[in-house]
């Protein structure tokens, strides 16, 4: 019998479009702080640490190892770090709790986007030969997908405005959110995306901690069971993949099991408006889920760290009775390269 | 608090990278103004190509010349260039399937405005004047309506291929330490070093970086240490790193300051560097202007016992 495996607990920071007073470990560490007195352990008592950031962003080496001073890693920890956002950090960490390894595991990563652009910053994942040393940004590829939509048929630009304005409607009961409500929606970035359909750039910090069987419901009233988690990749190439569709994020799903039965809550890791819709159509979402209830990345974008809080976020709703089946999802790369599915749920009531 | 200190930092790196046969061909195709696609054993023609097949896996190697023409498949219009971008004048971001190709190659749209570009219309390359074997060498595509333009058959064999491009990349940043390490630095610019106590274990840190890494609270308290210190351990470095003007060998020690429980690390001068030894106490010497000690040197007194430093090792 495989080990049931729970989200126990997660915290965030406030997301903000700087944080230049504080290092990364000064970040860190309140939610570090947070989301250990949600459950009463202590560093000590933590069988594994996982965490995921990415170097790029402040533009330092190593920085992932200063960031640890934040955990007190001494007596000396297990612990690994994933160059991705903290849902693969979550997934490694997943992996290492069903061996049996460990019965805890703090996951926490975290984004500090403002010293440098993030626009550029990302054009440094394409394709070293081909792609990279023309520089599209960020916006730019998602642009090219949101045509390719409307193109399509699947979307238009009032549709996508739409998006982006339930988004932040929702945010606005979401206290750690940087950007909620109306926002003015003239000025395209890259057309046909204007600023309502582009994540705000800004700095923030999540950590979730799961645990095992009967450890998971010592240390939580309502655990989030992690019924499955898959991710999957596409071809790095833009010009040989369907822009509209996500067969990864699809694929995914369906190994994680979120097919099986239907979800009330989908925590959508689409950090551009268009995105929403591909995903909808991959992840067959339908009217009567509730998606990004916390506003989403439209809301609050914290690169690393953004995919992670999606799944906190989901894990949460089932912590407080809000849903009881739920599919959290995460992205990585342009136009929904690489897509994470997890699928929790809470004890039937 | 002394105000947050910030600073620009430019990351900036020239990648060397390799070709395999199949990119090779490519980019020394463009700078011979050839474009080049590879067959897949199903039948598809993949612009740009790639060594294997995204699909089955399977090795390609069938290049075959596709045409400098071709549709746009979908499109971005990007009225603000950013630096580095292939034009400087507002212009579309494109994916083009060019004529022969089964796949689309992302590039820029020289075009007057955005109601001069839709998907489906057609397109040329327009060459860059000087061409090095690089993606730049299309300088971008131009809107074409004229007949569509025959390949010309070409095998990919090259008389003088390219095997290695240089990728330079450059990235701008705002670097800023923090609290903890602002503080430091501004009283370096003092001449004091100072470090911050944990409360929990009452160890002091310096630099300090705002955590204890042992007990995983914020540290606050600021307690200053040093001005000298103790050779906790050191290296002796004997290659000489590019722009530094300090001779080799030297040594390069763990110091750890009178009043620090963790040891900072810097440079050993004043002394023969077959000399410098564990317990050396030494001492800060500054540079004027200079916002750190260039090197520390030794002070003259009896060498620190081991004991009074062992826990720093
Ligand atoms: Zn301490």
């Amino acid at each position: 019998m495989t080990r049931q495996i729970a989200v126990v607990a997660f915290a965030q920071s406030d997301h903000r479009r700087s944080t230049e007073e504080s290092s990364e470990v000064e970040l860190l560490m309140p939610v570090l702080h947070e989301v250990l007195g949600r459950t009463g352990l202590r560093t000590a008592d933590i069988g594994f640490i996982c965490s995921g950031s990415s170097d790029y962003l402040a533009g330092r080496a190593f920085s992932f190892t200063l960031a640890l001073d934040g955990v007190g890693a001494w007596p000396p920890v297990s612990e690994s770090h994933v160059e991705m956002d903290g849902a693969w950090a979550l997934y490694e960490a997943w992996t290492k709790l069903l061996t049996g390894d460990a019965d805890t595991a703090l996951v926490y990563s975290y984004g500090k986007c403002s010293p440098g652009s993030v626009r550029d910053v990302l054009t440094r994942q394409l394709d070293p030969y081909y792609v990279a040393p023309l520089w599209p940004d960020a916006v730019a590829l998602a642009a090219l997908q949101a045509q390719a939509l409307i193109d399509a048929g699947d979307t238009d630009e009032a549709a996508l405005a739409a998006v982006g304005a339930r988004s932040r409607a929702d945010a606005a009961a979401n206290p750690h959110a940087q950007r909620t409500g109306p926002l003015p929606h003239d000025d395209h970035v890259v057309r046909p995306l204007r600023t309502g359909d582009c994540p705000p750039v800004g700095d923030g910090a999540a950590a979730v901690i799961l645990a095992a069987g009967d450890r998971a419901r010592e240390l939580c009233e309502r655990p989030a069971w992690i019924r499955g988690v898959d991710h999957r990749i596409e071809a790095h190439s833009l010009g040989v993949r369907d822009l509209t569709d996500s067969p990864s994020a699809r694929l995914a799903a369906e190994k994680a099991g979120a097919f099986e039965r239907p979800v009330d809550t989908a925590e959508l890791h689409a950090p551009f408006s268009s995105q929403e819709i591909v995903l909808r159509k991959a992840l067959r979402l339908g009217d009567d889920v509730r998606v990004n209830p916390s506003g989403g990345a439209l809301a609050a974008n914290p690169v690393m760290a953004a995919g992670l809080i999606r799944v906190g976020e989901a894990a949460a709703r089932i912590h407080r009775g809000e849903s009881d089946r739920a599919l959290a999802h995460a992205t990585s790369g342009p136009c929904l390269q690489q897509n994470l599915v997890a699928v929790l749920e809470g004890d039937p009531r | 608090m002394p105000e947050v200190l910030k600073a620009p930092l430019v990351v900036e790196f020239p990648f060397t990278r390799s070709l395999g046969p199949v990119q090779s061909a490519f980019l020394t195709g463009l700078r011979e103004r050839v474009v080049l696609g590879v067959r897949t054993t199903d039948g598809r023609t993949l612009v740009p190509p790639v060594e294997y097949d995204p699909v089955t896996a399977d090795e390609l190697r069938d290049l075959v010349e596709v045409a400098p023409t071709g549709t746009v498949t979908t499109w971005a219009w990007n009225h603000e260039p950013r630096r580095a971008q292939p034009l400087t004048t507002p212009f579309a971001w494109v994916l083009v399937r060019l004529d022969g190709a089964d796949t689309a190659l992302l590039h820029a749209l020289d075009a007057p405005g955005p109601e001069a570009v839709r998907t489906g219309m057609r397109v040329r390359v327009r060459w860059a004047a000087e061409r090095t074997g690089a993606i730049t060498d299309i300088a971008c595509f131009e809107p074409y309506d004229g007949p569509p333009v025959e390949p010309g058959g070409h095998t990919g064999e090259f008389a003088d291929p390219l095997t290695g491009i240089v990728a330079p990349a450059r990235l701008d940043y705002t670097y800023s330490p923090g609290r903890a390490q602002s503080a430091y630095l501004a009283a370096l610019g003092e001449r004091r070093t100072v470090g911050e106590r944990c409360p929990a274990c009452r160890k002091v840190y310096v630099p300090p970086r705002g955590a204890c890494p042992t007990c995983g609270v914020a540290t606050s308290e600021q307690v200053e240490a040093g001005p000298r210190g103790t050779v906790t351990t050191f290296c002796i470095v004997n290659i000489k790193a590019k722009n530094l003007d300090i001779e080799v060998p030297y040594v390069y020690a763990h110091i750890a300051l009178d009043g620090a429980d963790l040891a900072l690390h810097a440079r050993i001068g004043g002394i023969p560097y077959d000399q410098v030894r564990m317990g050396l106490r030494v001492e800060p010497v500054w540079t004027p202007g200079v916002r750190h000690p260039d090197h520390y040197r030794p002070t003259g007194e009896p060498d620190a016992a081991y004991d009074t430093y062992k826990e720093l090792l």
